[in-house]
This record gives structure tokens, C-alpha cells and sequence, in this order.
């Protein structure tokens, strides 16, 4: 009997501990595997339209707590070979050493050092992105597009986010180009997938 | 005349050898040339056009030359044991490197399943596309296989003319003229 009541005392202790350990910040995985999640880049061309641009291959986690959101943090690692612009000479000759220099630097990675909220589902993500050698801090604004249980047993929380990057910053020289095209517009979306 | 015998080559044979030998020096030198180009030039468009289009057409026909070697009877070689078989060696390779620079280059402009508009003629479609890197890949094997291809050409080129000025052989003359094929 005495050892029985133990064992109920230890349950309810446990299970007490439960919505404390929901309430800590999550963990997410960033769902590449399902082609949740985009890393898109714009580049004016000679300043008339728009390059468009992605890299296929990335991975990433992060962390999340929607009653802790200065807890928030994300890091992510892009394979800077796997860039298309739906043009394969010209994807070449941008991961070329005239630009990217892909196969010296194939990894382009990103770690948040802090997030400050600015609103109900927004804030600012500051990191260092490193990205053909360089590391530089960048700041991000994010918004939370939504959260909840997917169709299929998980918990998801989407995210979008974008900033202007200078590329001479990055040590990519742009000075035979025109003005406008010395920095690019990096956008990414991506839903996580709860672990 | 147009089809090769023991003793010499015939006509198709010497055209398609002397229009390659032309192509290959002038893309080596056009895709030299073209690759440093500026942004601004007035060619940088213009050059890779050209340099696309006179590849597949040299793809082709080399997929037609290589046909009608293996179907058509090939002059004796000249020289030692030895020496016939470095020249076979040479051969093998050249064949085996234009290919390679040739399909590699395809598979460049090509990596993103594009085909590519020769001429505005005909378009040769993509078939291998999608690789990881394919384009970068293919480019960095599409360049160093071009350098070998020239420098062994050049050394083929001079092996000809040792043939002709030392062995004084008929070995550089019978890939000129076709008349070779009836000598007996």
C-alpha cells in the first residue's frame, strides 16, 4: 500500500512536470524533406527587371516558445552549389570565382545571436551569416504566419523572413555592374516541424 | 574515292577529319577567348551562341565519324611494332577526349533541362539534366579535358609531320588526298 502510494505521488509529480516542460522552447526542425521551406534570393538585372533565385538544398532547426519569444533562436546551413536562377550557364558562371566561389565555399550557414520582439508574432532575428568566406551580422525581420497540429500527427510553426544584403560585404565584387545591383533582397519561408 | 581501303582514306573520312581538326582549334580558342569576356561586350552573348551551336553540330558529327570508323576498313600503320601501337593508343584517346569535351560541354548548357537552340535549326533536347552541380561539374571536366584534347592534338599534328619530313612515309599525305585508296 505504502509502496503503491509512492508510485501515484511519482505519477503526479511527473505528470505535474508536463505543461513546464510544453511551456520550455521547442524544438523544430525545419521541414526541407517536405519542401516546406524556400531560400529565395532577388538581384536586380542592370536595374530594368529581376533575377530570381533559390538554393534546393538547406537544413535547419529552431527553437521556439510562443510564451518565451525572446528565447526564440534558429540556425540554418544552405549548399551554395545547389543555387538555380533556371539558367544553367548562368547558375555556373554565379557559383563561379567570379561570384559565389561555390567550391571554395560550398556552405553558407546562418546562427542567430538574439531575437527582439516587435510585436505579436514578429520580431527581428540578429545573426552572423556566413556566406563565401565572410561573416558578417545581419538582422532579419520575421513573422510568425501560423502554428498548429498538421493533418498528419506533427506540430508545425511557419515562419517568413527578409533582409537586404550588401555584397560587397561578403567580399563578392559587383563594382563592374551597375549600382542597383550591388546588394540582393534574401527571402526565406519555412514551416518546423515540432520534435 | 569516298570510302576507305587498306592503303589510304577516303573522302568522307578526310572531310570529317579536317572539319574537326578546324572546329576543335576554333572552339578551343573561341571558348578561351569567350570566357573572359566582360559583361559588357558586345559578344557575351554572341560568342557562347556560336560556340554552342558549332559543339553540337561537331557532336553529331562525330557520333557519324565514329560510325564509319568502326564500319570502314583503316589504312595499315607505318613504323615499328612499337610505334604503330602508340600511334593506335593516340588515336583511341583523341576519339575518347573529343567526346568527353564534347558531351561535357552539352551537358553544361543543358544541366537544367534546357535544350539547346542550334541556330535557330533544330534544338538538341536535354537528357541528363538535374545533377547535383551538374553545370559547375561539367564545366571544371569540360575545360581540363580540352587542354589535354590540344595538347594531344598537337603532338598528333607532329607525329604527322615527323611521319612525313623523317620517316618520309605516305602517313600525313593519305589523310590529304583520297587517290591513297586506289594505290596497290
Amino acid at each position: 500500500m505504502m509502496f503503491k502510494k509512492t508510485v501515484m505521488s511519482a505519477a503526479i509529480a511527473a505528470a505535474a512536470l508536463v505543461p513546464l516542460a510544453q511551456a520550455q522552447a521547442a524544438e523544430y526542425q525545419i521541414d526541407s524533406e517536405g519542401q516546406h521551406a524556400f531560400v529565395q534570393f532577388k538581384i536586380s538585372h542592370l536595374g530594368y527587371s529581376y533575377i530570381l533565385g533559390s538554393f534546393e538544398d538547406f537544413s535547419g532547426s529552431f527553437q521556439y516558445d510562443p510564451d518565451n519569444v525572446g528565447d526564440s533562436s534558429a540556425s540554418v546551413e544552405v549548399d551554395v552549389t545547389s543555387l538555380t536562377t533556371n539558367h544553367a550557364e548562368r547558375d555556373k558562371h554565379i557559383k563561379s570565382a567570379d561570384f559565389l566561389d561555390a567550391s571554395e565555399y560550398p556552405t553558407a550557414t546562418f546562427t542567430t545571436t538574439g531575437f527582439e520582439s516587435t510585436g505579436d508574432g514578429e520580431g527581428v532575428l540578429t545573426g552572423d551569416l556566413s556566406l563565401h568566406g565572410e561573416t558578417r551580422e545581419i538582422d532579419m525581420p520575421v513573422t510568425l504566419l501560423g502554428k498548429g497540429e498538421d493533418p498528419w500527427g506533427g506540430y508545425r510553426a511557419g515562419f517568413e523572413g527578409s533582409t537586404t544584403l550588401t555584397l560587397s560585404e561578403f567580399d563578392i565584387d559587383m563594382s563592374k555592374f551597375p549600382e542597383v545591383m550591388h546588394e540582393l533582397e534574401l527571402y526565406v519561408t519555412f514551416e518546423g516541424l515540432r520534435q | 574515292m569516298w570510302t576507305n581501303t587498306r592503303t589510304g582514306w577516303g573522302c568522307i573520312s578526310i572531310v570529317l577529319h579536317w572539319l574537326s581538326a578546324l572546329a576543335i582549334i576554333g572552339l578551343f580558342a573561341l571558348g578561351w577567348w569567350m570566357t573572359d569576356l566582360g559583361y559588357y561586350d558586345d559578344w557575351y552573348n554572341l560568342a557562347p551562341w556560336w560556340h554552342r551551336g558549332i559543339g553540337v553540330l561537331l557532336l553529331l558529327a562525330t557520333l557519324g565519324r565514329l560510325v564509319w570508323r568502326l564500319l570502314q576498313p583503316a589504312p595499315v600503320g607505318r613504323g615499328h611494332r612499337l610505334e604503330r601501337l602508340a600511334a593506335h593508343v593516340g588515336h583511341v584517346l583523341l576519339y575518347g577526349l573529343m567526346l568527353l569535351v564534347l558531351i561535357s560541354g552539352y551537358l553544361i548548357s543543358t544541366a537544367e533541362g534546357k535544350g539547346i537552340d542550334v541556330f535557330g535549326w533544330f534544338e538538341a533536347p536535354a537528357v541528363l539534366f538535374g545533377l547535383p552541380n551538374q553545370a559547375s561539374l561539367a564545366g571544371l571536366i569540360h575545360w581540363y579535358a580540352a587542354l589535354v584534347l590540344i595538347v594531344l592534338s598537337a603532338g598528333h599534328a607532329l607525329a604527322a609531320i615527323k611521319h612525313h619530313l623523317f620517316d618520309r612515309n605516305d602517313v600525313l599525305v593519305r589523310m590529304i588526298f583520297p587517290r591513297y585508296t586506289r594505290r596497290r
